[in-house]
């Protein structure tokens, strides 16, 4: 470690902090803000989030070595944390430090579009489905019964051969095309008994139009299982990252994933804890933050007041 | 039937042999929750329509704007709702959503639950104005504001941004009443406006209404189970019974002579505060299901005059001889039968 990646990764941890506080001033003045940072817990998975995609960006600069290489495969070989190696390194000798640095970025990426692409899809046949009802819901439910039932993995490996060598928006594709069922169910339970709500009648009663109904009326009372899914899905997605990079078909090898490098350390980890405890942590404290975000923005758009826990 | 003379100026909302039937589940049979009603709303008039519970009111009221919800309902084929030379069960759904919230708008029965718990107030109200008139965000903001200021709610500026949960059951309902007159409406359906609201301010809404009318010149078709409220505010009465009309009157007469014995035992029920103390007086019975009316008069099993002819066979809606006064019973051809209570 040298003082420019030491430098830059307080300069990151400075600038994350920063963002947070300009944003909780802004809070102060608005209702909708004031709400979100209502619990301390927000603010912090707030921070970590910044921290973590600053981290991302400015990878060159954080990482003091490259991720790829290895650095001596005969005497570096899962060397535990020292003032060199700060996380030590892993099976074939590199630096763990610097491939978490640069995990994050296919990590985060693929969870952001992943779980963004799945969820709004989902969130989309849902409400479809159901506001709709009768044939429509029947033939969108049963293909989300399918999509359920078939083993996610062998989906992708079809995918997978398909393109031979899954490059990163095709993996993001992929990913998001098969993660949308579950939301899907749980928006159409929603949507259904919204949409006998009678500010729904009123709605149509003053001329709106179905799609102004859906998006205006129905899905924004349904914010709330929306997010938290949002939230969730990116864990899962990170998960499943992780379970295709064990199985070789995710995100080429030597590029470091948070979820590849679990997958080639996990024989490793009683002598070497360090090289998957490293990226598991990552994993958790992405997934924790956004919950604490998710609870943060559920309470910006819930207008009812509810006292902090 | 014929039309009775018009109060003053045209007729503005002409429903004809309206007919809205519900499929129930596992085809137990069909629902006839409004069968074969017609009536007219002319310009500036306020229209009670009375029944109890089940009566077909709430039903009438959404077939007006093809808002009954399909299935299980639908409003059979021969049915008229004129409004401006169209029929509106004939309309295309885009010429339809015209209408609705910007000729004809509505209020309902629960502010608590019709206005969407997301929005602020403002929003709501100028939701009309924005599908409608395209405002834009600050003009449609204005509108909001002098709304409120109309329905006589205290700082709009500031109750503007408020949201639904902020405001008590009146100011809701004042709220809901400015959503619907937003583009001023030339007919607006008041389906029991004041149910879910405590006496004072039942009063108050009403008064508003009463206002309001006078100021934009709309006519108002008010749904109600309360005779109280017909006899301050309608010019005009209504009454249904199991999914027919069975009395039209103006308010007065049918106040003064009520000729259907469902009126009379409507009238019978209320309390009166003048009247020595006795027991109230119930009308026997309940209305009973909309999947097997009675044959011959839907009336005549709790009827205290039935006799065989009606049983056996309905009466159309009569004249009375006093004008625009109908009713559907046979004792307006055989009054001498009135004495003879069984």
């Amino acid at each position: 470690m040298t003082l420019g990646t030491w430098l830059a990764l307080a300069l990151a941890v400075v600038l994350a902090a920063e963002c947070v506080r300009a944003l909780r001033q802004r809070g102060l003045r608005q209702e909708r803000w004031r709400r979100f940072f209502r619990h301390r817990t927000t603010s912090w998975g707030l921070g970590i989030l910044v921290f973590l995609a600053l981290v991302a960006v400015a990878a060159p600069l954080i990482a003091p070595f490259d991720p790829n290489r290895q650095l001596d495969i005969v005497y570096l070989k899962n060397h535990p944390p020292s003032w060199t190696f700060l996380l030590g390194t892993d099976v074939l000798s590199r630096d763990v430090w610097s491939r978490a640095v640069y995990g994050a970025r296919v990590s985060l990426g693929i969870g952001a579009l992943g779980a963004l692409m799945a969820v709004s899809l989902g969130t989309l046949v849902g409400a479809i489905a159901g506001y709709y009802q009768r044939w429509v819901d029947a033939v969108l439910m049963r293909g989300v019964d399918v999509g359920l039932a078939l083993p996610r993995i062998f989906i992708l490996l079809m995918a997978v051969a398909l393109w031979d060598g899954l490059p990163f928006a095709a993996l993001v594709i992929a990913i998001g095309l098969t993660s949308w069922f579950g939301t899907s169910r749980l928006v159409r339970a929603e949507v259904m008994s919204l949409r006998e709500q009678d500010f729904v009648v009123a709605a149509r009663a003053l001329g709106a139009q179905t799609g102004r109904i859906i998006f205006r009326h129905v899905l924004p009372n349904a914010a709330a299982p929306i997010i938290v899914s949002a939230a969730l899905g990116v864990g899962n997605v990170l998960l499943l990252e992780a379970s295709l990079s064990f199985l070789g078909i995710g995100i080429k090898p030597p590029d470091p994933t948070w979820g590849n490098m679990i997958a080639d350390n996990a024989p490793s980890i009683y002598t070497a804890p360090w090289s998957t405890v490293v990226p598991g942590l990552a994993i958790s404290l992405v997934v924790m933050s956004l919950n604490a975000v998710a609870d943060g923005v559920q309470d910006a758009l819930d207008p009812r007041e509810r006292e902090p826990a | 039937m014929t039309t009775p003379p018009a109060p003053n100026g045209a007729v503005l909302l002409r429903v004809r042999d309206l007919k809205t039937y519900f499929v129930t589940e596992q085809g137990k049979g069909t629902a006839r929750a409004v069968d074969d009603v017609s009536f007219d709303l002319y310009a500036g008039e306020t229209l009670g329509i009375v029944g109890e519970s089940g009566c077909g009111k709430t039903v009438t009221s959404l077939s007006i704007l093809r808002l009954i919800p399909e299935p299980p309902g639908h409003i059979l084929p021969g049915s008229l709702i004129e409004f401006d030379g169209n029929n509106l069960l004939a309309l295309p759904l885009p010429q339809l959503r015209a209408v609705r919230g910007n000729q004809i708008a509505m209020i309902f029965q629960e502010p608590m639950t019709s206005l969407n718990p997301v929005f602020t107030v403002g929003d709501q109200i100028a939701e009309a104005a924005i599908i409608h008139q395209h405002l834009s965000r600050g003009a449609a903001r204005a509108r909001a504001i002098e709304m409120l200021r109309l329905v006589g709610i205290p700082d709009p500026d500031e109750r503007v941004d408020h949201y639904p949960h902020q405001l008590s059951g009146g100011m809701r309902q004042r709220v809901m009443i400015a959503m619907a007159l937003v583009c001023h409406p030339k007919v607006l359906i008041a389906d029991e406006p004041t149910t879910a609201l405590d006496v004072t301010i039942q009063a108050q809404i009403l008064e508003l209404l009463d206002r309001l009318q006078r100021e934009l010149g709309m006519a108002v078709l008010l749904i109600t189970h309360d005779l109280g409220v017909v006899a301050g505010h309608a010019d005009r009465v209504v009454v249904m019974y199991a999914g027919r009309v069975v009395e039209t009157a103006p308010t007065d007469a049918l106040f003064a002579r009520p000729m259907h014995p469902y009126t009379e035992g409507l009238l019978a029920a209320v309390p009166r505060i003048d009247a020595p103390r006795s027991r109230l007086h119930a009308i026997p019975g309940q209305v009973p299901a909309a999947t097997a009316w009675p044959t011959g008069c839907r009336f005549h099993p709790r009827c205290p005059y039935a006799w065989e002819k009606c049983a056996a066979q309905e009466p159309p809606l009569l004249e009375t001889g006093v004008a625009g006064h109908t009713a559907r019973c046979w004792l307006v051809t055989e009054p001498e039968r009135r004495q003879a209570k069984r």
